[in-house]
């Protein structure tokens, strides 16, 4: 299983999905992920599983809830307004604490908006979306074979954390081919899923809900959430660096913008401007720390994003002001170009800000 | 070596085949690669393109926007994609379909008359692999041979009867732009 072969994004995560051993696959079609569906309505009669298309996205998201309660690993997949229609079962998901993986291919917003690709769903993905006090592991790969490694790493995640995880890529990274190495899964021990609803045959039985009617139930509840979102926030941080060490000008970006701040990054270091990347892999958790120190050995930082200023404001919270933050995004499924912001670089730089 | 292609056409030409084809070579022999299509709402006759990076470098952005080549099979997308084409970078088109041309400043420009070609092959669809031929030929980016390798993993299995036709239409291509 080492040969390269060349996949399409959407490709690589479902077949990322299938390595890991999901059998259920729920969702309905929407530009610009489809090919994962179409994939998995190929694949998963070959590998024993199930593939269906609900009628809706809200339908979707609770066929998710339903195979998450009986323990099967599960996933859906959407683009952004898809995703909006599933927010009530990824905060029952939540509330449940049921594992699962959900994939948002995002397109530009708000509204139908259109079918390019877009970050502008950070806010919906890492601050919650659904309602509640809660929240989602988000990874944010930058090419296919990450695609397709924490497509796989994800149903783990989810299953240790009882929690669900999601992939946000954007419509370039899901339509865009690269080479893959498939990898076999490193096995790893998973908790067994004593909790799930298979039949109370011979013990007593298990109810998974979200509903708890007493307050101080339902606030010891959030307290036994916060406490694993603590530990996930200790151990699940992750990121990525490029020519950091030495770069007076630090470029924080994730998924298709880091691909292109990293083409800038280049061009810049060619005209002698030491420039670096910082690219946040876990969006939540986010690598608030670990940006913080690396961005105080620069003199500023440039967030570039294609969405309105989203993470700009985790950039800011890490930062806390001890350095220029400094902002670049196109938005509506316009992609910033490797010169736009070597441009950008230059300006701040020349400005000495 | 870096790179960076647009394959450009009206949607039936067979422009994201011959972006797959260069990828696919170019991974067969040992470079980083990545493929990009445009996509949208567009039918056939609509314009297509791909952008194409081959690099001994790994690929930062996927999307090309200062291509070191340009291959254009209909005018729309010449008169789109030509400005954008680097100093010192190359412009492969199909005269069959463009006939006047503009003149650009320090770019390497490359007449291939690829439908009639073709059609002397007896098949009009094979224009773009006469193109593909004359560009493979003029930068040497993937040698010949690996993209007929290519072909024949990226075809189903009931069409390599055309790998022959194929090889032939690269041929007729490799001659123009070899000259």
């Amino acid at each position: 299983m080492s040969e390269k072969v060349l996949m399409k994004g959407n490709e690589a995560i479902a077949e990322g999905a299938i390595l890991a051993g999901c059998r259920h696959f729920f969702g309905y079609p929407i530009t610009p992920q489809n090919e994962i569906p179409e994939y998995m309505s190929r694949r998963m009669p070959e590998v024993g599983g199930v593939f269906l298309q609900a009628e809706s996205e809200v339908a979707g998201g609770n066929m998710v809830y339903g195979a998450a309660c009986a323990g099967a690993r599960v996933m859906t997949t959407s683009s952004s307004p898809g995703i909006s229609l599933m927010q009530e079962a990824i905060s029952y998901m939540a509330g449940a604490e049921l594992p699962c993986v959900l994939v948002n291919i995002v397109r530009g917003g708000p509204g139908l908006g259109g079918i390019q690709g877009a970050q502008s769903d950070y806010f919906q993905a890492t601050k919650g979306g659904g309602h509640g006090d809660y929240r989602l592991i988000v990874l944010a790969p930058s090419s296919v074979q990450e695609l397709m490694d924490l497509t796989i790493e994800a149903f783990d995640l989810a299953d240790i954390y009882r929690n669900p995880v999601m992939i946000l890529g954007d419509a370039i990274l899901g339509q865009m081919m690269e080479p893959v190495v498939l990898r076999e899964r490193s096995k790893i021990n998973l908790p067994p899923k004593t909790w799930a609803t298979i039949g109370a045959k011979g013990r007593p039985k298990n109810i998974i809900s979200s509903l708890r009617l007493d307050p101080g139930e339902l606030e010891k509840h959030n307290l036994a959430l916060q406490e694993k979102y603590k530990r996930i926030t200790d151990e699940q941080v992750r990121y990525t660096t490029y020519m950091a060490s030495d770069a007076e000008t630090l470029l924080v970006a994730y998924g298709t913008s880091a691909r292109v701040a990293q083409a800038a990054i280049d061009m810049a270091r060619e005209r002698g401007l030491k420039a670096g990347l910082f690219r946040p892999v876990s969006l939540w958790p986010f690598p608030y720390d670990d940006l913080k120190t690396i961005a105080l050995g620069s003199r500023r930082v440039l967030t570039v994003e294609m969405s309105h200023g989203q993470m700009i404001e985790d950039v800011r919270l890490a930062i806390l002001g001890g350095r220029p933050i400094h902002f670049y995004c196109r938005t509506g499924g316009m992609t910033p170009t490797p010169r736009e912001v070597l441009n950008e670089i230059e300006r701040i730089v020349e400005e000495g800000i | 070596m870096q790179e960076e292609i647009i394959f450009a056409g009206f949607g039936g030409q067979g422009v994201m085949l011959l972006g797959r084809l260069v990828t696919y070579a170019g991974m067969m022999e040992g470079a980083n690669v990545s493929w990009m299509p445009s996509y949208g709402p567009e039918m056939r006759g609509g314009t297509a393109n791909c952008q194409v990076v081959v690099s001994s470098k790994k690929v930062s952005s996927p999307l090309v926007t200062e291509p070191t080549s340009l291959v254009a099979l209909n005018k729309p997308s010449l008169d789109k994609f030509a400005p954008w084409v680097r100093r010192g970078g190359l412009i492969v088109y199909n005269s069959s379909l463009i006939e006047s041309l503009p003149v650009w400043d320090n770019v390497r420009v490359l007449a291939v008359p690829a439908n009639d070609i073709a059609n002397e092959l007896g098949d009009l669809r094979i224009a773009n692999m006469v193109a593909l031929g004359a560009y493979l030929a003029a930068t040497k980016v993937v040698a010949g041979d690996t993209v007929l390798d290519a072909l024949k993993k990226v075809l189903p299995e009931r069409h390599h009867g055309l790998i022959p036709l194929n090889r032939q239409a690269l041929a007729c291509g490799e001659a123009i732009g070899a000259q």
